[in-house]
Order: structure tokens, then sequence, then C-alpha cells
């Protein structure tokens, strides 16, 4: 048992931080966002050479061996940071399904460009009215000689339009909310009949949604076994809740430390209002909620290897739940207490509260995962 | 104790209705209704329909033009433009400045400015805060020095909602130093057109962009807009604040919102079912009814003691503290409610004439926006700590 970071986990730490102290001010970060792509390639080639991307891809294949926790580590400091690179959907979840269930063939030929920073992949775990439900696929897949064509929708797809490839789980068989019966493809972007309409998201990143109208995959585009994909997905979306969970809690960390500042430097009625006891006292939960976000969000990072995966499952939405109701209230707590310079744009503040607030609906909500952590529990089953 | 409304008060409900179901343009109620920026002209055209029906001004006497309605009927009338809904009605000129006007004005002011109120001619903005008084108000270090027959003002005002459209400005400005830093402020009217006045917007995070900075830069504003005696404007504002009691409680537009996070509830698919059938969320959003009875029965009884003649008692900053919190929650659960859909933002979508369709259902693109810009409501008009500091020092007397 050991909760705290190893060296070498400190060492990263501290260089994510760095970077993003250095060279992710909030004025270029705001400029990144309105650029069309809504991040930097620039940036992205620095992740590679940093090797980040390689970070937690295995060492056959270009990665350098690391686990969840060195993920966390890299998202923490992006929270703190507002990094808009597509480090989550390309890393974690296509980066990380493919390193979990991936051919050898499809392990040799995308890990490598991929660590590099040559390839970008997104993921389309959603579809319009599935709500969080992973099993929630309308999407079919009817095969077509020895591959298939695939019909149907998804919803709000992350860095779809920047994506060279995209994971599309899609049904070989069953019913529309059955376990069984899906399979993963790894689409090219540019295939014909995947038409993506992109458009920004309220905190700043680029999103997509995707209408696919017999688009075809090859049988090598399969990942994983045909319609055993759901486990996959499950796995990959459980890393996913775990880097945003670490990703909220820098942001946390960000804002908790932007109001204290605040209140020691802002003065009414003659005194900084740190001087009230009534308003230390918000910021101190404030501080509360972000230390235990950040526990269990590497708590969680830590479960993933976990062989049980309902075990894994709650460990993922534990963290998810505190992830969703902290950060709604640090985010709200550190609005107010900024007051009306909180609501600006020109602020960094209102950027944090968005980004925690879509961090909250991302992957289910505090709802959502509560009730998965309850049905989850062995006690239930 | 009656909870029922008299026949009167009832058909009195139901004709409001009748004329707001007849009066309110179809493209101005489509514009409310799906949560488009809407500009200028549209405040303006509903004003002056209610203004040409006499209804325009339910809290003012008869005599400068108010209906002479009762406290119930005011508030019934209130509830219905928000159950509709219709733009609102923009406070700061009827609703804030007339009323101080009526009070402390002398007669030319009143011949002037409160006709033109009325009718909508002229629209008003508030400038109150400033960059370095905001809680603190009393601390304001906008400056008008007597020169002739004019007052030379400079300084600026912060969060001044729609001054980008506003005509004239009402301004707490100090004319003097004094030991006590509330003495040395006045109360003046500003022409907007005046040389010397700036507006620069301020965009809020959520895109908005309803919010301005005003500048002072030499302005010269007649004496003649002094409103009441140097000095007093502390007192005048005071009066103001306390002046608008129920209105702040939004008890209306929050029925209205609960209506409406039903119906978004009732269609979002959910485990099989859809979001209203969720008894996790249907407990949510019931906790808010409650919260939302609570405060509309505080209010009903502010209502009854006006009625009644019995001078109300400090509720007012119970009534925005409650009434915002309850506002917010429903952001909060429309935001929920939504879920993956409340990511797509087009900015241009909010404008009229963007025709592209939805992305997701119809009624998702402005939900992230209004739950983000309502964080708001706890801030402006004396932020919810600072309610909390009066009830502290007004109602029990720490």
């Amino acid at each position: 048992m050991d909760l705290a970071l190893n060296e070498g986990q400190r060492l990263l730490r501290e260089s994510v931080e760095r970077f993003v102290e250095k060279e992710y001010a909030f004025a270029a970060r705001r400029q990144l966002a309105a650029s069309e792509e809504g991040f930097s390639r620039e940036v992205w080639a620095t992740f590679a050479e940093l090797g980040w991307l390689a970070a937690p891809l295995p060492e056959d294949h270009g990665g350098l061996g690391g686990d969840d926790v060195d993920v966390a580590v890299i998202m923490e400091g992006f929270g703190r940071g507002l990094v808009l690179e597509p480090y989550l959907s390309t890393v974690v979840l296509g980066g990380g399904l493919i390193a979990a269930g991936g051919s050898e063939a499809q392990r040799a030929a995308l890990l490598p460009p991929l660590a590099e920073g040559k390839l970008l992949l997104a993921l389309a775990h959603a579809e319009p009215g599935g709500r969080y439900d992973l099993a929630h696929v309308e999407t079919r897949a009817e095969k077509d000689g020895q591959g298939f064509r695939l019909s149907g929708r998804k919803a709000v797809v992350f860095h779809a339009a920047s994506a060279d490839k995209i994971v599309v789980p899609a049904r070989t068989a069953g019913g529309v909310r059955e376990a069984d019966g899906i399979t993963l493809f790894l689409l090219d972007r540019q295939s014909p009949g995947l038409a993506l309409r992109a458009y920004p998201t309220v905190d700043g990143l680029r999103a997509a949604e995707l209408t696919l109208d017999g688009a075809r995959a090859g049988a090598e585009e399969v990942i994983g076994a045909t319609g055993a994909g759901l486990p996959l997905l499950e796995l990959a979306v459980d890393r996913g809740i775990t880097a945003v969970s670490a990703e909220a809690a820098g942001a946390m960390a960000a804002l908790v430390a932007a109001t204290r500042e605040h209140l020691q430097t802002r003065k009414q009625f003659g005194v900084p209002l740190a001087g009230f006891q009534v308003l230390q006292h918000r910021v101190v939960d404030m501080f509360m909620a972000h230390e235990l976000t950040r526990a269990l969000a590497f708590r969680a990072a830590a479960a993933m290897d976990d062989p049980d995966p309902r075990a894994r499952g709650r460990a993922a939405s534990a963290a998810k739940v505190q992830t969703g109701k902290a950060g709604r209230f640090v985010g709200q707590e550190a609005v107010q207490l900024h007051g009306g310079m909180g609501m600006t744009e020109e602020l960094p503040v209102g950027h944090y509260f968005k980004r925690l607030s879509m961090i909250g609906t991302l992957f289910g909500d505090a709802d959502h995962h509560l009730r998965r952590f309850a049905e989850l529990d062995p006690a239930a089953a | 104790m009656e909870l029922r409304l008299s026949e009167e008060d009832a058909a009195f409900q139901a004709e409001v209705r009748r004329f707001v179901a007849e009066n309110l343009p179809a493209d101005i109620r489509r514009r409310v209704e799906l949560g488009k920026r809407l500009p200028r002209e549209d405040y303006v055209t509903w004003q002056k329909i209610l203004y040409k029906r006499g209804w325009i001004a339910p809290g003012w006497p008869k005599e400068y033009g108010g209906p002479g309605w009762t406290p119930l009927q005011q508030y019934l009338f209130e509830q219905e433009l928000d159950l509709a809904p219709t733009p609102r009605i923009i406070p700061f000129g009827l609703v804030m400045v007339a009323p101080v006007i009526m009070e402390f004005g002398d007669q030319a002011q009143k011949d002037r400015y409160l006709p033109r109120i009325l009718a909508s001619d002229d629209w008003w903005c508030q400038g109150y805060s400033e960059p370095g008084a905001g809680s603190d108000l009393a601390s304001l270090r906008t400056r008008a020095v007597a020169d002739g027959d004019d007052y030379v003002v400079n300084g600026a005002k912060t969060w001044t909602t729609l001054a980008q459209y506003a005509d004239m400005i009402f301004c707490l400005v100090r004319t003097s130093e004094e030991a006590r830093k509330q003495d040395g402020i006045s109360f003046l009217l500003i022409d907007m057109k005046s040389p010397g006045v700036t507006v620069r917007p301020i965009v809020t995070f959520d895109g908005g962009r309803e919010i301005n900075e005003v500048f002072f830069d030499d302005v010269r504003v007649p004496r003649a807009n002094l409103v009441g005696e140097a000095g007093k404007g502390w007192t005048y504002a005071k009066f103001l604040l306390g002046h608008e009691r129920t209105g702040i409680a939004a008890v209306g537009r929050s029925k209205r919102q609960i209506g409406e996070l039903k119906a978004i509830a009732a269609k979002e698919p959910a485990n099989g079912g859809t979001l209203i059938s969720d008894p996790a969320f249907r407990a949510k959003i019931a906790a808010v009814e409650v919260d939302l009875l609570a405060l509309e029965s505080v209010v009903l009884k502010v209502l009854s003691e006006q009625a009644a003649g019995r001078a109300p008692g400090p509720e007012a900053s119970l009534l925005k503290i409650k009434g915002t919190e309850v506002q917010q929650a429903i952001s909060e659960l429309m935001f929920e409610a939504v879920g993956t859909y409340a990511n797509p933002y087009i900015a241009e979508s909010f404008e009229d004439g963007w025709n592209e369709p939805p992305i997701g259902p119809d009624y998702a693109a402005p939900i992230a926006p209004y739950y983000f810009n309502w964080r708001k409501a706890s801030i402006y008009g004396g932020t919810n700590e600072i309610q909390r500091n009066i009830i502290a020092k007004m109602v029990l007397g720490f």
C-alpha cells in the first residue's frame, strides 16, 4: 500500500507544472481556444518530445510502459492550465483501447505514430438519446463481404474533426441497450459515408456530431472480438473517468489558489476580504473538496489495473461522483467569491468553472455514477 | 387566511393572460422562448404595448400614470408576464429611478423624466458599482465637482446592465468628502450622450454582452439634474433598494422554468424511460418546487401585509437570497437534464436569423450559457453575502 507519488511521478509532475506555467499562460490558451482547431499541433509535438504521449503506452510499441497514475499526474497538471490538446481522446481513450484490446498488427501500426505525435484519435462513445449508457448503441454494423457497413449517429465526439481515426462502437448483434453484440471499429475519419458536423463546446474544446451512412470498415478494423466490445469500452471509459477526475483536481487546485489570492488582495470596507472569517471558511471548504477529489482520483488511477472489472468500475464511479459534486461546488464558490470579476470572460475563474462543469457531464454525471457505484456493489449482486 | 383568489382577482388574472396572449408579438415571444439575445427594439416594442394599455407601471401611483392596482394584482400581473414569457420589463427607469424622482425630485424633473419613462422613450441604466466599490458601495469615488451651473463628473461605473442601449444613467457620485463616507454622496441624472461618456462592454464568461463599464471624463452635467439635496444620495439609494421588495424573488419566472424543466425531463431519454420517470431526478425537482412554494408563501404574506396597510418587514434580503438560490437550483437541474448536449456552443446561434438546425434537442443550446450566466444572480444587487449581513444586523440585531 502506497498512495504517494514515486520519484519518477514527482519529476513528471514538476515537468508538467513547469510547462503549464511557462508555455500555457491564460492569454495563450485563450488564443488557442479561438483558433480553427482549438488547440496547437506545435504543443502536441512538444508533448511527444517530452514523452507524455508515450507515457502510458506499452514499451514494445514505442511507449514508456507507464500506468494510469502517470496519466493522472499529467492530467492533473493539464487541469491546472486548462490544456486544450486532445490528450484524453488520443492517448487515454484511443491509445488505451488499442493497447488493451487491439491486435498485434493494430498495436504495431498505430501505437508508435501515436507516441510520436503523428496520429490523433477520437472515441465516439455516446449516441443521441443514449444519455450516459455505454450499452445504448443503435448504430448498426451490417456484414458486407469480409467487412462491415456502419449506419447510425454518434453524439458530441470530442476532437473528431482533428482525429485521423475514430473508434466507433456499433451493433453487430442484439437490441439497443443490450450488453452483448457491440463491436468496436476503428474508422478512418475520411471514410466515405462518415460525415461530421463540427462545433466548439462551451468550455472551448471542439466536438462533432457524427453521421454514418453505410461507412465501410474492414475486418482488420475491428478492435477486440466481434460482439464483445462493451467490456473494452467500459475499461477505456473508466480510465477516461480517472483521467478527467485528475484533471478536475488540477482545475480545483487552481481555483482554490486564485480565490485565496483574490480574498487577500481585494479590499472592501477598508480591509482585505480575507479578514472576514465567514469567507475564510468558504475557501476552507473549497480546499477540502479539492483534496478529497484528488485523493479519490489517484486512488481510482491505482485501481485501474484491478482484474475485477466491478472493483475497477466502483473506483472510477466513486471518483466521478466526487469530481462531479466537488467540481460544481468549487467552481460556483470561486465565481461567487470573486464577485462581479468572477463573471467576466477576462478572468480565468469562469473558464475553470466551465471546464469543471463539462467534466461533470463527461462519461456520466454524479447521479449516474452514484447509481453505478451502488449497482456494482458486490452486496447488491 | 384564504388561499384562493377572490372572484375579482381571478377575473383580473384572466384578463391579463388574455391580453398578453393577444398582444405579445409572436416573433418576440419566439425569441424569448428560444433564449435568443433580444435586440433593444423587442424590449421597447413590448413595453410600449403595455404602455398603450396603461399597464406598464403597475407600482406607480395613479396620478403619475399607474393603473391603481392592489399589491396582489401587481404581483399577479408580473407573474402572468413571466409565465407567457414576455421580454422582462427593464426595471432601471420604471422601477428604480422613477420612484426616487417622484419622492425626492423637483417638479421640473418629474415633468421632464416621468412621462418619457412611462412611454419607454428613454432607456435608463444604473450607475452604482465601481471597480473599487462593489459590496462596499459607499466607498465609491466617481466625483462630481460644481462648476457654474454644471457639475463636472470624472470616474468610472461598472457592471452597468445594458448601458449600450441607454439614453440616461442615474448615478451615485461623490460631491464632497465627509467624515462619514455615505454623507458626501449625491444622486445625479446623466445624459448618456453627453461628451465624455464612454461605454465599454464587459463580456461575461457565458459569452453574454449585457454588462458594461461606463467612463466619465470631464462630463458636464447641469446642476438641475441633481435629485433632491447634495449629500443625500445614499438615503435616496437606500429608499430605492427598499422600494422593490417582492419582484426580486421572481416567483413567476421560476414557476415557468420549473415547467420547462419538467418538459425537458419528459423528453430526455434515460435508462430505458425518460428522465422525469427517474425517481432520483424527480425528487430533485420536487425539492426545488417545495423551496419555491415556501418562497412564494413569504411573498404572498408580504403582499397581504401591504394590502392591510401594515409596513412590510425587512423581507427584501430574504427574498433576494432565497429567490436567487431557487433560480440557480433550477438552472443546475436544467443543465443536468440535457446531459451531453449541454456541450455544443455556437455563438452565432444566439443571434436572431441563425437558421441552421440545432445540435441535439432544440431546447439544449441556451441551457449551459444560462446556467453559467445565472451565477450572477447571487452577486448582483448586493451579493447574497451582503444580504446575509443585512439580515444579521437589521433583523437579528447582531
